[in-house]
């Protein structure tokens, strides 16, 4: 399966996310510059973490404007895998690609720290593999990771169970104390209608190795490979077992 | 022109100095010139006061391959690859604005890394503040450490470990050393050497603007509140990382003959220094540097400090090759001169030369041997007999006990849990950070394709060296080499800041030239090479300078980084005290917080002992035995305990009758009492007669304390704290 992931000027995960890919799934992966429009050979994408164009104005303001994001959409909206990390999951807020904002930390400071999520979807091609309840410890390094949608919005999601990803503690509670940066609802991840683009707050790419604190987070990077196959069945989309609706 | 004493005053030169350039250049300098030798021959660029001192410094090991006088220096790590490491202070601005002036510290230090060719890995920070009563410290260190964190948080490079120390002495005057290690092929390592006369120079990076002019001259004179705000740079990380990412792929294209990042006199010490190493001449043209604002004059554009911009030398064929490169990655690159064989800077306006200067004649600032003279209120502070003071209670109802004692020593600042600054900063980006910060006594970097890690730290007791900067120096180097032997490292390299007061006044000359000593003596006992460094003297206001503050930046190597322990306790396991069983109160943190002193002799230190005292724990970490290590520094022994039964989240039951009767009886002296060489290890109980057998084999004290079980500290009949308790005070002192 290959994958591609998306480096704007100042995106600062990327080599994490190729790291990740490479040595801990050992699968092909590349760099994709923000300037690049063809993704054709890609099956699967992710938008790393970092401080695309400085996080200058509004973090992922700027990025969604880049010639990139175009073929991006079009890659999501025909149904190919997207992940976005971190700074990924605001620029694809901001893409209007996933509901909701980032906003400042409610400690409004930046947090970088090991943290609980609890897997709260597995009908996405980046969860599939785990069951919902499933309790990952991920690293998380961030100062605008606060999740926020109105009411309505946030209603839909939970019905819709289009929260993939919440905060929680080491026994999988939902709790204020386990939530780092005061998102609603403690989400840490949403996808979209579709499910195929997911995002994400805490960063997967960088526990994929237990030397440096953990890899469970390439039990999400390795789900997409089981989505693979289907992918292969049914070209640039997923199955309609993966959608909401 | 006229040259009136405020215009020297202006560029911080001397009537003297000023007759030695118009000697040596056989004429006036103009306005121009003038402004050039200002900065050049500022203590901050001329290292006029500590040049002559720093001859003393042992620079060589079979491992350096690069020592003092390029960008930062190298040492040999195996599997081809060096490390390559420098610290940088930026005390001066960080004092009137600290964000930015903590920041752009950040960000030239990490240039300094990657003009070597090297891929930056870590950035540490050594911070000194004083006390956080004072509303003005508490905005300088929020803005200090948030300064920190967003420049090495966009730039991607984790900032893994540091130090931090709160002492009124530094009020006026907060210090922020910023260090970078970084990580090259030792066949790519790249000199900042000019050469080849024709080849040309560019300036890539950031447009120059008028900020921070004269900043190199503002950091060597007194008082930075006096100067004004404009001499402040302002940083932006993003263009950094930019300007990271093309100059190492420039550098790997091997097109490129010399890069050097301009920082302190910007185009000025760039040019001349590039220049001067490759024994070459320069002649720039600064028409045809890319300007932030209009109706810059060259002055203003040889001096401006604008952050974020790099001298490349190149031959005109590749030119084409090296500027796709930077385009590429966004960056301007403009062609600004060539190299010449002259030896001259020369420097043209559109064609017309505006000044010309011998580029020896700039980058060879005089220097001066002045004689010391030891401040006799310090002399009297370390001579003052503590043994009078009266000791801790025994029982709760005589007194303050040392349940008490020891809560209020984890709530000390100098003491508590480091984590509301370092959560803050990223420290998991890279995904080599093996051991983070608060997990061990250094942080442990592995090195990806290699089984290699790389422990870094930096240290030093401004007490210590207030009361004895000989003494105290010797204390930062050997305790900076035991936190990287505490995880299993072998110390390699040393990377020096020496932030003193005015060296003009006899008083800080002493302790400036003491604390070099004391530093030479203890690196030659350790056998660790210094091989980079920066002086920042005149951190002082109203004539009191800061306490001395040789800070050590310390780099250690593990040749099996899965090797490497923490300083949490692993569960259950046997306590062992290594080292001497005697302390002291002299300039202890305890003697600061519970009797308000700074006095009294600091602990002595033999190096012998230390020596073998570290290679015993890198022996028993390496065999496998040591469980957990952990020094015992600011606080003692029972504090050190506190810190491993935290971290561990495990409690423990020691004896330390033997100490306090090795300690004249005294309870304060046994538990809070500091010492050199000094680790406390734990082993699982079968290990017990292998690291006693080991201790043996080094000739070492040793005394067993105890074990670790339950969820409460108790320390013979002493005291008894849940850990529930610990925690609560330790993590209070800093949020």
């Amino acid at each position: 399966m290959r994958f591609g992931v998306i480096t704007f000027p100042g995106s600062n995960g990327d080599h994490d996310a190729l790291m990740a890919v490479e040595m801990g799934l050992g699968q092909p992966v590349e760099l994709v510059w923000h300037t690049e429009t063809d993704l054709s050979r890609f099956d699967c994408l992710i938008i790393p973490g970092g401080f695309s164009y400085g996080d200058y104005l509004r973090a992922g303001a700027i990025a969604r404007f880049a010639p990139v994001m175009e073929s991006v959409r079009a890659f999501a909206e025909a149904g190919g895998p997207v992940l976005g990390i971190c700074n990924g999951f605001q620029i694809l807020t901001e893409a209007g690609l996933l509901p909701g904002a980032l906003l400042r930390n409610a400690s409004l400071s930046f947090e970088c720290a090991w943290v609980f999520v609890r897997v709260e979807n597995d009908r996405t091609p980046w969860t599939q593999a785990l069951a919902p309840g499933t309790i990952l410890r991920l690293p998380i390094a961030h100062g605008e990771g606060r999740y926020y949608a109105d009411t309505a919005t946030l209603e839909q999601l939970e019905r819709d169970r289009r929260v993939v990803f919440r905060y929680v503690d080491a026994d999988g509670r939902v709790t204020p104390e386990a939530n780092p940066n005061g998102s609603l609802n403690n989400i840490a991840g949403v996808c979209n209608e579709r499910g195929n683009v997911v995002g994400l707050m805490p960063h997967p790419e960088r526990a994929y190795d237990r030397l440096v604190g953990g890899d469970d987070g390439l039990r999400v990077l390795s789900a997409v490979l089981r989505a693979g196959v289907e992918v292969a069945s049914t070209p640039r989309g997923l199955g309609s077992g993966h959608t909401q609706r | 022109m006229q040259v009136t004493p405020e215009i020297l005053a202006e560029v911080a030169l001397t009537e003297d100095e000023y007759r030695l350039i118009v000697e040596r250049l056989g004429r006036e300098p103009n306005a121009v010139e003038l402004g050039m030798f200002g900065a050049m021959w500022s203590e901050h660029c001329g290292y006029k006061n500590s040049r002559p001192l720093l001859k003393r410094l042992p620079t060589s090991g079979p491992r350096v391959v690069q020592g003092p006088g390029e960008n930062a220096g190298a040492v040999e790590i195996g599997d081809g690859l060096v490390a390559v490491l420098k610290i940088e202070s930026h005390n001066h601005p960080s004092a009137v604005e600290p964000f930015q002036g903590a920041a752009t510290g950040v960000g030239g230090i990490v240039r300094d890394i990657f003009t070597m060719g090297a891929r930056p890995v870590a950035i540490l920070d050594s911070l000194r503040f004083g006390p956080l009563e004072e509303s003005r410290n508490r905005y300088l260190f929020h803005g200090v450490v948030g300064g920190i964190g967003w420049y090495g948080n966009c730039l991607g490079i984790p900032t893994v470990a540091g130090d931090i120390f709160f002492d009124p002495g530094y009020s006026a005057n907060p210090l922020v050393n910023a260090m970078c290690v970084g990580v090259a092929r030792r066949d790519a390592l790249v000199r900042a050497r000019a050469s080849g006369p024709g080849n040309l120079v560019l300036l890539v990076g950031a447009d120059t603007g008028r900020d921070g002019i004269h900043g190199a001259t503002f950091a060597s004179v007194e008082d930075p509140e006096k100067s004004h705000r404009g001499v402040v740079q302002v940083g932006n990380p993003f263009l950094e990382k930019l300007l990271l990412e093309a100059c190492l792929e420039a550098l790997e294209s091997g097109c490129v003959v010399a890069m050097q990042d301009l920082g302190a006199a910007g185009l000025t010490s760039s040019t001349a220094e590039t220049a001067a190493r490759g024994g070459v001449g320069v002649e720039i043209d600064v028409a045809k540097v890319p300007r932030r604002e209009a109706g810059m004059t060259p002055y203003e554009v040889m001096l401006s400090e604008s952050q974020e911009r790099m001298l490349v030398i190149v031959e005109p064929s590749k030119l084409e090759v090296v500027e796709a490169i930077f385009r590429r990655w966004e960056l301007h690159v403009a062609v600004i001169g060539r190299v010449t064989d002259d030896g001259m800077l020369r420097v043209l306006d559109d064609g017309r030369p505006v000044a010309e200067v011998p580029v020896q004649l700039l980058t060879e600032a005089p220097t001066y041997v002045r004689d010391g003279r030891e401040d006799p209120e310090l002399a009297a502070l370390r001579n003052r007999d503590l043994a009078t003071l009266p000791d801790l209670a025994r029982s709760p109802d005589e007194g303050i006990g040392a349940r008490e004692a020891l809560l209020a020593l984890l709530r000390s600042p100098n003491v508590a849990s480091r984590r509301p600054v370092y959560r803050t900063y990223d420290h998991t980006i890279l995904t080599n950070t093996v051991l983070a910060p608060g997990e061990g006594d250094a942080a442990v970097i592995r090195i990806k394709g290699t089984r290699l890690g790389l422990a870094v730290k930096t240290d030093c007791n401004p007490r210590y060296c207030l009361l004895d900067p000989y003494l105290g120096a010797q204390h930062a180097v050997a305790e900076a080499a035991r936190n990287v032997s505490c995880v299993g490292a072998e110390p390699v390299a040393i990377t020096d800041c020496l932030n003193f007061g005015n060296p003009e006044r006899p008083e800080v000359y002493y302790q400036l030239s003491r604390a070099i000593e004391g530093m030479a003596v203890a690196c030659e006992a350790l056998e660790i090479p210094i091989v980079s460094g920066n002086a920042s003297l005149y951190n002082e206001t109203g004539g009191r300078a800061i306490p001395p503050t040789p800070t050590i930046g310390i780099v250690g190597l593990l040749n099996d980084v899965r090797k490497r322990v923490g300083l949490a306790f692993a569960g259950q396991g046997v306590v062992y005290l290594v080292g001497p069983a005697e302390a002291t109160l002299g300039a202890s943190e305890y003697l600061a917080r519970f009797h308000g002193l700074t006095a009294g002799v600091p602990p002595s230190l033999d190096l012998e002992l230390e020596q073998r005292v570290q290679r015993a724990v890198r022996e028993g970490i390496a065999r496998g035995i040591v469980l957990a290590a952990h020094d015992c520094s600011e606080g003692g022994l029972a504090v050190a305990l506190a810190e491993s039964c935290i971290a561990g989240e495990i409690g423990g039951r020691f004896e330390i009758e033997a100490l306090v009767e090795a300690n004249g009886g005294r309870i304060d002296r046994a538990l809070f009492g500091e010492a050199g060489s000094r680790v406390l290890v734990q082993v699982a109980p079968e290990s017990e007669s292998t690291l006693v057998a080991l201790l043996r084999s080094y000739r070492l004290p040793y005394l067993r304390l105890g074990e670790t079980a339950g969820d409460a500290l108790i320390i013979g009949d002493l005291l008894r704290v849940s850990l529930r308790e610990l925690v609560a005070a330790w993590t209070s002192g800093l949020s």
